[in-house]
Order: C-alpha cells, then sequence, then structure tokens
C-alpha cells in the first residue's frame, strides 16, 4: 500500500468520530462537513512530510475546527490561530484535547451523525444515500452506481436530503439514556436496510459493496456500544448472511438456494466472528429480534452439510421471532423449517391463513409451490409457481422459479417408463 | 531462543481493507513466512478477528466479573497467551475460570481467532 492510500484509508476510518465531533462543536453540518474537508487536505500535505500524527482522530478534529473558526476570525479581521504545523508538535494540546475526546464521546457523536440520516419524513432510500455520502463519504458518483441511478438524479437526491435534515432539530446534548436507546435502534434498522439494498446484488457488484460498508458502521456501531445485545445480533446477522455471498448466484447469476449452495465456498472468517457474536449476544438474556435471526443464520452457518441442519432449533428460533415481532413473513420462514421437521402438509396448513395477506409476495408462492410440489400435487404446485413468476422482483427469482416449472413440464411430459 | 512478535495495528483501518487490499498484505507476508518456514525457523501464528468479538474476564477477589469487549486497562502488561481449541464462548469462559482460579488478579481477554497457521518448525528443530 502506498503512502498516500494508507493516509487516505486513516482518514476514511477517521471520518465518523471526527465529522460527529465537528458536527457537536458547530451545529451545523455543512460547516462541519467543510471543516472535515480542509482537515483532510491538510493532512495530505502535511502527513507526508512529518509523518501522521499519534491520534489522527485528535488531529483532524483540533485542525478541522480551527480551520474554520479561522475563516470566522478572518471575516472578522482578528488574529489566526496558529498553523497546524505547529500544532502537530505541541503534544500537550493534542494529549488534551484526545482525553476529552475519549470513546464516550465518539459514541454519541456518531450515533447523532448516523441518527441524522434517519430523518423520519425521508424515504428510507434517501436515508442510506445519505448515511453513505455523510457518514462513510461515499462519493455522489459511488453511490449513484450502487443505487443504478444516474449521477444527477442521485446528486439531487442527496442535496435535497441534506436540505430537509438541517432543519431537522436533532438535539446536540448528550442524550439520556432513554434517547440513546431509541436512536440506536432507529440506526440499527437504517443499517440493516443498507445491508439489504448491497444483498439484493451480486457478488462483486457495486451494489453488493454496500454490504461491506454496513458492516463496517455496524462494527463501529458495536466497537462504541460494547455492550448491546442487539447490535451485537445486528453486526452477526449481517456477517453470517455476507458469508455465503460468494456461493449465493452461479456463474449465470441466478440464485443458488441455500440448501444448493457450495458450503465451501463460505467465508470462515466472517462466520467465526458471527458466531462470537450471538454467543456474546446470548450471555445477556435480551433476547431481540436481530440477535433472533442472527441465531438462526449461525443454525445454518454451524451445518457442514445441508442435512446437519439444525432445522428444529431454527422452528423455535422462528416461533420467538414470531411472538416479538409478529408477521406473516416470519411465519413463512417458519413454515419452510416446519416443512422440514414435520413434513410439507404441516407447513403447508401453516401458510394456508397467509394467503390474504400475502398475496402479492413472490416467496409465498414460491414455498406454496414446493409445498405442494412436495404433497404430489402438480397442478395446484404449477398455479403457485406461475403467480410467483409474476411477482418476482428480479430475474434472477423468476429463473430460480422457471427451474421449477420446467422440470415439471419435462416430467408431464415425458414418457411414463421414461 | 524463542520470540513472540505481537502484532498491533488500528483495528478500524485494517479492517476497512478492501478484499485485495488484505490479500496484497497477505502475500507480502507471506514472503517472509515462507523464509522462515524454509529455515525452520517459523512456530505457530494466527490473525485475531475484531476486538468487538471480544469478552474479558476481570479477575476480582470473589467470582470474576465477564465484561463485553476487549481488554482496555493501560496499569496491567500483557505476559503471556494460551490458544485453546473450544466449542463456544461459554465453555472459553470456563477455561478462563479455571485458570483464574489458579492465578488470581489481572484479567483474561478471550478473542476468537480468524486464521491459525500451525508450527512450521521440524520435530527435531523444536
Amino acid at each position: 500500500m502506498t503512502e498516500l492510500a494508507r493516509i487516505e484509508a486513516a482518514l476514511t476510518a477517521s471520518r465518523p468520530q471526527v465529522l460527529g465531533a465537528l458536527l457537536r462543536y458547530f451545529r451545523d453540518l455543512d460547516t462541519a462537513e467543510e471543516a472535515f474537508q480542509e482537515a483532510c487536505l491538510r493532512a495530505l500535505r502535511v502527513w507526508p512530510r512529518k509523518g501522521p500524527p499519534r491520534d489522527a482522530r485528535a488531529w483532524l478534529i483540533l485542525v478541522g475546527r480551527n480551520a474554520a473558526l479561522d475563516g470566522v476570525r478572518r471575516r472578522h479581521r482578528l488574529e489566526p490561530l496558529p498553523l497546524e504545523e505547529a500544532l502537530s508538535d505541541t503534544d500537550d494540546a493534542e494529549t488534551a484535547l484526545a482525553e476529552r475526546l475519549d470513546e464516550s464521546h465518539y459514541r454519541d457523536d456518531v450515533l447523532r451523525l448516523l441518527f441524522m440520516c434517519c430523518h423520519p419524513d425521508l424515504p428510507a432510500t434517501q436515508q442510506i444515500a445519505l448515511a453513505l455520502r455523510i457518514v462513510s463519504g461515499l462519493s455522489v458518483r459511488q453511490i449513484a452506481r450502487a443505487f443504478l441511478v444516474g449521477e444527477a438524479a442521485m446528486e439531487q437526491r442527496i442535496t435535497r436530503a441534506k436540505a430537509r435534515i438541517a432543519g431537522g432539530g436533532v438535539r446536540f446534548e448528550t442524550p439520556g439514556a432513554v434517547e440513546r436507546a431509541e436512536r440506536l435502534g432507529v440506526v440499527a434498522a437504517m443499517l440493516y436496510l443498507l445491508f439489504n439494498e448491497g444483498y439484493s446484488g451480486g457478488d462483486g457488484s457495486a451494489r453488493a459493496d454496500l454490504c461491506g460498508e454496513a458492516i463496517r458502521l455496524a462494527r463501529l456501531l458495536l466497537r462504541l456500544f460494547q455492550t448491546e445485545p442487539e447490535i451485537m445480533g445486528l453486526t452477526a446477522l449481517m456477517l453470517l448472511q455476507h458469508s455465503r455471498a460468494a456461493a449465493r448466484f452461479n456463474d449465470a447469476g441466478e440464485i443458488v438456494l441455500l440448501e444448493a449452495q457450495d458450503r465451501s465456498r463460505w467465508d470462515a472468517r466472517l462466520i467465526g466472528e458471527g458466531l462470537a457474536l450471538v454467543d456474546k449476544a446470548m450471555r445477556h438474556r435480551r433476547p431481540g429480534p436481530y440477535q433472533i435471526q442472527a441465531a438462526i443464520a449461525a443454525l445454518h452457518a454451524r451445518a457442514a452439510r445441508p442435512e446437519q441442519t439444525n432445522w428444529a432449533g431454527i422452528d423455535l428460533l422462528y416461533a420467538a421471532l414470531e411472538r416479538l415481532q409478529p408477521s406473516p413473513v416470519v411465519t413463512l420462514n417458519r413454515a419452510v423449517a416446519v416443512g422440514k421437521v414435520r413434513g410439507p402438509a404441516a407447513a403447508l396448513a401453516m401458510i394456508e391463513e397467509l394467503a390474504p395477506l400475502l398475496s402479492g409476495y413472490f416467496h409465498f408462492f414460491g414455498a406454496r409451490g414446493a409445498f405442494l410440489l412436495q404433497l404430489g400435487h402438480r397442478n395446484e404446485a404449477r398455479e403457485a409457481f406461475d403467480r410467483a413468476i409474476a411477482l418476482a422482483g428480479s430475474p434472477a427469482e423468476a429463473a430460480h422459479i422457471r427451474r421449477h416449472l420446467d422440470r415439471l413440464m419435462c416430467e408431464d411430459t415425458a414418457p411414463p417408463n421414461a | 531462543m524463542q520470540y513472540a512478535i505481537l502484532c498491533y495495528h488500528e483495528e478500524d483501518v485494517v479492517w476497512s481493507w478492501s478484499k485485495q487490499e488484505d490479500q496484497a498484505v497477505m502475500a507480502r507476508i507471506r514472503v517472509v513466512q515462507e523464509r522462515l518456514i524454509k529455515a525452520g525457523k517459523m512456530g505457530p501464528s494466527l490473525r485475531l478477528l475484531p476486538t468487538t468479538s471480544a469478552t474479558t474476564l476481570r479477575k476480582t477477589p470473589e467470582q470474576p466479573l465477564v465484561i463485553d469487549g476487549p481488554f482496555a486497562e493501560t496499569k496491567e502488561q500483557l505476559l503471556g497467551f494460551y490458544v485453546i481449541d473450544v466449542a463456544n464462548l461459554e465453555e472459553a469462559l470456563d477455561v478462563a475460570r479455571e485458570l483464574a482460579a489458579a492465578n488470581p488478579g489481572g484479567a483474561y481477554e478471550l478473542r476468537p481467532v480468524a486464521v491459525y497457521f500451525p508450527d512450521q518448525r521440524n520435530p527435531a528443530g523444536a
């Protein structure tokens, strides 16, 4: 890695904390962003010459703050502050500042920055785009590519969203415990949406990079909130799902179902990290939706072969999730586990009453078709698969169901003894 | 003389590396390792998972305390480490509690291992 790349990596890694601190100081996003940018420019100028400072974040906050204040003072014809070259030698100022900016400060700063992006007036996709721009520091071009829209359209969307949050009235005081917990919940939901945006893209696409970014932000949040079991669960859930990225699509870009995936292509390192976090979360005995979903993903990850999957455990976990967060989609997922444990008839009975609620849901008809097929109801199965294709959200989904239908067709037209 | 080389770095930077960057660094490290393996000098080595996956057992006069996150104090120094093979965090904590009873004071950080390279020295030289 070149010197420049190393500095850029350090600046990217520091961005959430530094920008969050500058935002708390200036209480204005534009000023904070300008100050951060100025600090980065100076870092690129000074660090290669003098070496990086011991505490890069404290340096960036101090220099960014002075640069912005300097601008104000110049306008008021006052004395400028010392140059950053002089500042980086004065260890005392740096150390004193670093002490005041310990992790507990960063934690509310970073949370506030993320929370600002989650303005309730903004649709989810705009919240995500905003977080990628502001917190992650991705360029508009990168974000546009990930969302498969034009750069100009994305630029406009982000500008409007920013204008919206500028008057959003986010409080800058240190939040109380209740407010902090609420912010964490909102931010966790946004990060999971960000992850899912990426998850719907194939491995290696610009869209799939969003998974990596969501994981980076979740790890950051977990480092700042080390004892929150739901943040452990969220991070674990993302890691375990992302561990299957290389196996989820075949060379033709078609979805490969969990049971058909080549498990040797699962990322063992991500699985190890995810399992460790599930273990940590469980110790708290405060279950939540992310933890339960992560525990389900963990049972899949622990099975070296599909037939070793602990379906009874997955059934129980989905039952717990149903109690915490009742939803027809959760019941549908539970039915898949029930199908494995108690057979397709039990599973079919379970989802029958969901039909009116999920009449527009691709996976409902996919699952229903599969259960019917297992029971030998070929015509009804075909009907369900036809409905599924009509509702498919992506070519990959449609292609997957079409393979079922093709097989049905072949079997139907084949001579009886073939 | 056996030496342990302990690796320190900023983890949010390292874990932000792209797959390609990570692989490039690992390839350069491997060149050094290969040379040491050939010379019969390469003992076990490993890469740890991020500190977010760590749990710390703080030894107290009573029951040891289990704390989420890495060991964060500065008044104690790293004096040694174990590598154990267990089913899950609970079993690892059981082992740590047993060790704590045998050796009171200080703390143990339990950190899952990302990659483990076993001892590459030949038995005669080890």
